[in-house]
């Protein structure tokens, strides 16, 4: 990708509350290891992993930026939008561990996390890779802004 | 009558345009160009009609008909202007084959890869599914997925080959029904018309017509006549000029097969001139019929400036290099196609841009695994020699060698070798195009910081505004603008899209919105027509 900090801000929000949003609907009732809680408990428990995701990861899209800087190119190879699913992640499993994220005090069972997290992170690199220029023939030339 | 217009020194390309030299009689010509045309920059309808030209009315008129031609037809096509509205002149018979015949005799025939990114598709304007995709489909591998997924951290960047690329462009071609819009002939010169718009004369082929000249009248035009010319370093020319020997000391930009044969009969040294992509090319060749043949080659490469490290002007501003190249995976840093790059460049002015051009400007090529595995064993093994250094004196050495004596380091040298293979080239300045000299002359068009033709970010032609009236213009011409990278298949596009933009607030055609990008996207995915 070649992303402008704005371009990745815009473009991380869309995707994973459109593709991310839509994946968590159909993933959460499947989930393994979610025991027997309601529906509407597994639900709140996986969008508020999926809001945390978004919010730090726009911290993180910081921290992207910078690393670009050194970069010849000022690109994002594609591996990196893929290989970051590991400090991402390991970042907010330890939040999750250390209860600071509100709301989910009960935690997240480990194996729920890891399947929700992943193939999330894959749905929406897939789609950032490809499919995303479909509607938005403009997205790509313009840094990956969408506004 | 008729002669060449390409100059001695400039390498010829297919449809490279040939003057017109009016009867030395002096007799007139039914429908040919005025006195009175040639010396006025505004056109009435009148002036036109008195001098007998036909004129055909069609809202947008390309001239070219190159690559540039052709994606900016597939984007109007797309965005709704039916066929009728579009005129393409040109002299070409396809819009790939000046482009063709560039990389095949730089040593990139069709089953060879181009340097150009996976998503960059003459082909889709989406980018999706991506050359690197459909070729996993086509080969049912994930050699090629894997590839572009791991570039350019684990694997070299991915890059079609050309072939791949002709034949995805010739589909796309029939699909949008781009041979209706064509009409061969040579673009003379487009002025403004009073009352809006333009004029485009055209010379059609001889006795094709009942006049000489058409006018065409439109009220968009768009300019993508590509390379003004190549021309060759003045030391190539003032040895072919004195020797009259044009098969030792060639441009690989030129056919030069007759190098590769003699080194084939027989043992022989070759000097290579040049730290690009073409020298790479010409390089892998060299060393390619070696391994394949058992050859005795010894190849010596010169270049210019040896870059032996990382080069930049500061740390978030350093390039790769080394063994003599500047490394870099395209033709500009990624960035300028979309991201952070393209987005400071548009906004410099002046020198502030000139300046930015400098910085990622030089002769560069890819670090490819498969070259530097080649060059490393050519160096360990003794025949391959780079080496930093300027041609001084060639002369004819007998048998068809050439006496060639350099400027080194190390001094002096005199080497005696088989053939040079100048891999650098130049590019004529746009006012030796006639269409594009007529342009500065006539109809208000600038100059950029780079002294190339001056456009503005929606690649309008700044100082040619007629209304209702635009002029766009696209590829290699206008390299010095806001958009750096125009010379490009995804720079082409790109200027399409901004050109298509502009047309559709003008009304010319819908905008490309997420539904219609959607539904013609969907039409393509089937072959279907837009």
């Amino acid at each position: 990708m070649l992303p402008t900090l704005n371009g990745r801000i815009q473009t991380r929000i869309f995707l994973l509350a459109v593709v991310g949003g839509l994946w968590t609907l159909l993933i959460s009732p499947v989930l393994p290891g979610i025991g027997s809680g309601s529906l509407a408990e597994i639900y709140r428990m996986t969008f508020i992993v999926l809001l945390t995701t978004l919010i730090l990861g726009i911290g993180w899209e910081f921290v992207y930026h910078l690393l670009q800087q050194f970069r010849w190119e000022k690109d994002w190879p594609t591996f990196f939008g893929l290989i970051t699913v590991v400090n991402e992640g390991v970042l907010v499993w330890l939040l999750l561990g250390l209860g600071v994220v509100p709301g989910l005090a009960g935690g997240v069972p480990l194996s729920a996390f890891l399947v929700l997290f992943a193939t999330t992170w894959l749905l929406v690199w897939l789609a950032a890779n490809g499919p995303m220029r479909v509607p938005f023939v403009h997205w790509r030339f313009h840094g990956g802004r969408l506004l | 009558m008729r002669r060449s217009a390409v100059r001695e020194e400039t390498i010829l390309l297919p449809g490279s345009a040939g003057a017109y030299v009016p009867d030395p009689s002096g007799a007139a010509q039914p429908g040919d160009l005025t006195t009175e045309l040639i010396e006025t920059d505004w056109w009435s309808d009148d002036l036109v009609a008195r001098a007998g030209i036909p004129v055909v009315d069609v809202p947008f008129v390309s001239i070219g008909g190159g690559i540039g031609s052709f994606v900016t037809v597939d984007y109007l096509r797309i965005c709704g202007v039916p066929t009728s509205s579009i005129r393409v002149l040109t002299q070409l018979e396809h819009p790939w084959e000046s482009y063709e015949y560039l990389t095949r005799v730089s040593q990139i025939p069709r089953e060879e890869r181009l340097r150009s990114d996976s998503a960059s598709c003459p082909d889709n304007i989406w980018g999706f599914p991506s050359y690197a995709v459909r070729e996993a489909f086509a080969t049912k591998s994930p050699r090629r997925l894997l590839q572009v997924a791991v570039e350019p951290i684990f694997d070299d960047y991915y890059t079609p080959k050309a072939g791949h690329a002709f034949a995805t462009m010739e589909k796309e071609y029939h699909r949008i029904s781009y041979p209706e819009t064509v009409v061969k002939g040579q673009v003379r010169m487009v002025r403004r018309r009073v009352g809006g718009g333009y004029f485009t004369i055209l010379t059609p082929p001889e006795n094709t017509t009942p006049t000489r000249r058409v006018a065409y009248r439109s009220r968009f035009v768009h300019v993508a006549i590509g390379y003004p010319g190549l021309k060759f370093l003045p030391d190539l020319m003032d040895y072919r000029e004195r020797h009259r020997d044009y098969s030792s000391v060639v441009n690989a930009y030129e056919p030069h097969e007759q190098i590769y044969s003699r080194l084939r009969a027989g043992p022989g040294t070759v000097l290579v001139r040049g730290g690009g992509i073409v020298a790479s090319r010409v390089l892998q060749r060299l060393i390619d019929d070696r391994d394949a043949r058992g050859l005795q080659t010894q190849i010596l490469h010169v270049f210019r400036t040896f870059t032996t490290k990382s080069h930049g002007p500061h740390i978030w501003m350093r390039r790769r290099g080394g063994d003599g190249w500047a490394y870099q995976g395209f033709n500009y840093p990624k960035s300028v196609w979309g991201g952070q790059l393209k987005s400071r460049m548009r906004k410099l002015e002046g020198n502030a841009r000139a300046d930015l051009y400098k910085i990622f400007g030089g002769t560069n090529t890819p670090r490819r695994r498969s070259w530097q595995r080649q060059m490393a064993r050519g160096r360990a093994e003794g025949w391959y020699r780079p080496f930093q250094g300027e041609i001084t004196a060639m002369e004819p050495h007998g048998a068809g060698n050439v006496r060639v004596e350099l400027k080194t380091e190390h001094g002096l040298e005199k080497v005696t070798v088989l053939g040079v293979i100048d891999c650098t080239g130049l590019e004529a300045d746009i006012s030796e195009h006639r269409v594009l000299a007529d342009l500065l002359e006539h109809s208000g068009a600038g100059r950029n910081p780079l002294d190339r033709l001056d456009v503005d970010r929606t690649f309008e032609v700044r100082g040619t505004r007629n209304d209702p009236g635009r002029m766009h213009a696209s590829g290699t011409a206008t390299l010095g603008g806001y958009f750096p990278g125009v010379d490009t298949f995804l720079g082409l596009q790109i200027a399409a899209q901004e050109i298509a933009d502009d047309l559709a607030r003008l009304g010319f055609c819908k905008r490309l919105g997420p539904i219609r990008s959607t539904s013609q996207w969907w039409k393509w995915a089937r072959g279907k027509p837009v």
